[in-house]
């Protein structure tokens, strides 16, 4: 991040939040991602809202679109989009819908809402950074429940076996899959040739330490567990 | 009438676009198995930018759509089933509502595989890709004509779905992407012929005072080559895929003109028989005794 650009902190978050009104039933899973998506956006992610064009930023994908209201929290907070706009959330005329559209807010890598298709893409994003020789990396966050979408484990096994160091997987999982997942999600991506790591989707310290492990010549998965959706 | 072998086309596109990745950087290849082998030499010196994802055409168009993110022309190719009709909300959403471009490339076109049955034919591939919003549709009737095309989608941003199929026309037109060619000019009809259907069509009415247009670009439609060509107001579309595919294209450009339309094309339906494509066109109606019958019987009524 541009140490410049004023920001607001993370105690504001809930606050902005609650000026998007319209999406309660997705309450939850907005919540659910609000710790991983701060992490990233303040510790980790190498972006500059200034320049949301540079070929070498990091990249964010919100794969799993649903309740981002956590995400345009952040996004406000980090000063790539104005608190404002929070309060036209869902409306007509907004940017900011109950799913991301990367074409009406700069800054948001991918529209997303369907499950399913966010990690496709970064997996082709990261071949492309990769091919130009970048060093930014990839991180894409998904859901649990989103896993069931089978999209997702074409990904999976190509990353996974091809070595795309320069990719990321963020599972927040509050254990809302329909089927759960016996062995644990981690060991779906493990399987495959990833390096994982489990973490407390709350604990900042250990959310940023997941994300900063060395991975060389391996994607690398995090888990995220948060409480049980309700 | 020679008919050009129809692996020419699949060939053709190998060739042109192992010489794309060669000359530009930013060219880049995604295949899902289909093609493999034939641009091993290609993946073997551009390893980065000739992508075999195995059997997922789902990531394929995914992957496609990323590297066009990260600034790449990505071309995504294997046979019209799998890269249409089976990742279609890839389609959709992965490149169309990323506002990422591509060009998708298929082989197979409606029943080219015909021994193999169902699974392996897609004549509703067009409508279903002209279904979606800002999709440019090339039906190449030619080998030489498929190549001038690939060669155009790479140099711009678009998306674009180039159809390649095995039958041909017996020689190449001097088409430009985007608009029809006028073949001839007569009085009593407008025929427009689609791709490899443009050697039918004109063998079907070469007693018939009636102007051929050639269709090779069929998104976005010429309308304004319909209007200028139509003087009696009677149309017959003549299509390689699903019958009506360019109906209300038609109709739109007509939109102030009394006219009736014919549309010939693939009828919708299960035919479940096997063999090879010249026996499927001449069920569908679409060999040149077939065309000549529903012609004639139309401009009778």
């Amino acid at each position: 991040m541009n140490a410049t650009v004023p920001t607001l902190g993370y105690a504001d978050l809930r606050g902005l939040m609650d000026l998007q009104l319209g999406d309660e039933k997705h309450a939850p899973s907005a919540t659910s991602t609000l710790d991983v998506i701060w992490v990233l956006y303040d510790r980790i992610l190498r972006i500059d809202p200034g320049r949301v064009d540079d070929p070498d930023r990091d990249r964010f994908l919100l794969s799993k679109g649903h309740g981002p209201m956590a995400y345009y929290a952040v996004l406000a907070a980090k000063g790539f989009i104005d608190v404002a706009a929070l309060r036209t959330f869902g409306r007509y005329d907004s940017s900011l819908g109950h799913h991301p559209d990367r074409n009406l807010v700069p800054g948001i890598e991918i529209s997303s809402g369907s499950l399913g298709h966010g990690l496709g893409i970064a997996v082709g994003v990261a071949l492309g950074l990769r091919a130009r020789r970048s060093r930014a990396r990839v991180f894409c966050l998904v859901g649990d429940a989103e896993l069931e979408e089978g999209s997702n484990h074409e990904a999976i096994a190509y990353a996974g076996r091809f070595g795309l160091e320069g990719l990321t997987c963020v599972v927040v999982d509050n254990r809302s899959a329909s089927l759960g997942w016996p062995g644990g999600i981690a060991s779906r991506f493990a399987t495959e040739g990833w390096s994982t790591s489990t973490v407390d989707g709350r604990d900042h310290d250990a959310i940023q330490r997941a994300l900063a492990t060395d991975h060389a010549r391996r994607p690398h998965a995090v888990v995220a567990l948060v409480e049980q959706r309700s | 009438m020679t008919l050009v072998t129809q692996s020419v086309m699949r060939e053709r596109f190998y060739e042109t676009a192992a010489e794309l990745v060669d000359r530009h950087d930013r060219i880049a290849v995604v295949i899902a198995e289909i093609g493999g082998s034939a641009l091993l030499g290609a993946k073997r010196r551009h390893p980065d930018r000739v992508i075999n994802v195995g059997i997922r055409e789902q990531l394929m168009v995914g992957v496609a759509s990323g590297l066009a993110l990260a600034g790449f022309r990505p071309i995504a190719h294997s046979y019209a089933p799998f890269i249409v009709e089976r990742p279609f909300e890839m389609l959709k959403l992965d490149l169309g509502h990323q506002d990422a471009g591509a060009i998708l490339v298929s082989v197979g076109a409606s029943y080219d595989s015909a021994a193999s049955g169902r699974t392996h034919e897609a004549p509703e591939d067009v409508a279903l890709v002209a279904a979606l919003p800002g999709w440019r549709i090339f039906v190449p009737g030619h080998p030489d004509e498929a190549d001038l095309m690939l060669r155009a989608a790479a140099s711009d941003n678009d998306r674009v779905y180039l159809r390649l199929c095995e039958q041909s026309n017996s020689q190449a037109r001097p088409i430009q992407p985007g608009r029809f060619h006028v073949e001839r000019r007569g009085r009593d009809a407008t025929v427009v012929a689609v791709g490899p259907l443009l050697d039918p069509v004109l063998e079907a009415t070469a007693d018939l005072d009636v102007t051929v247009l050639y269709a090779t670009t069929v998104r976005p439609f010429d309308h304004q080559a319909v209007r200028s060509a139509t003087s009696t107001r009677d149309v017959v579309l003549v299509e390689p895929y699903l019958a009506g595919t360019s109906s209300a294209e038609v109709n739109e450009a007509l939109v102030d003109t009394p006219h009736r339309l014919l549309a010939l094309g693939v009828r919708n339906v299960e035919h479940r028989k096997y063999g090879t494509w010249h026996e499927h066109n001449a069920a569908h109606g679409l060999d040149a005794p077939g065309i000549r019958a529903r012609v004639l019987s139309f401009l009778a009524a």
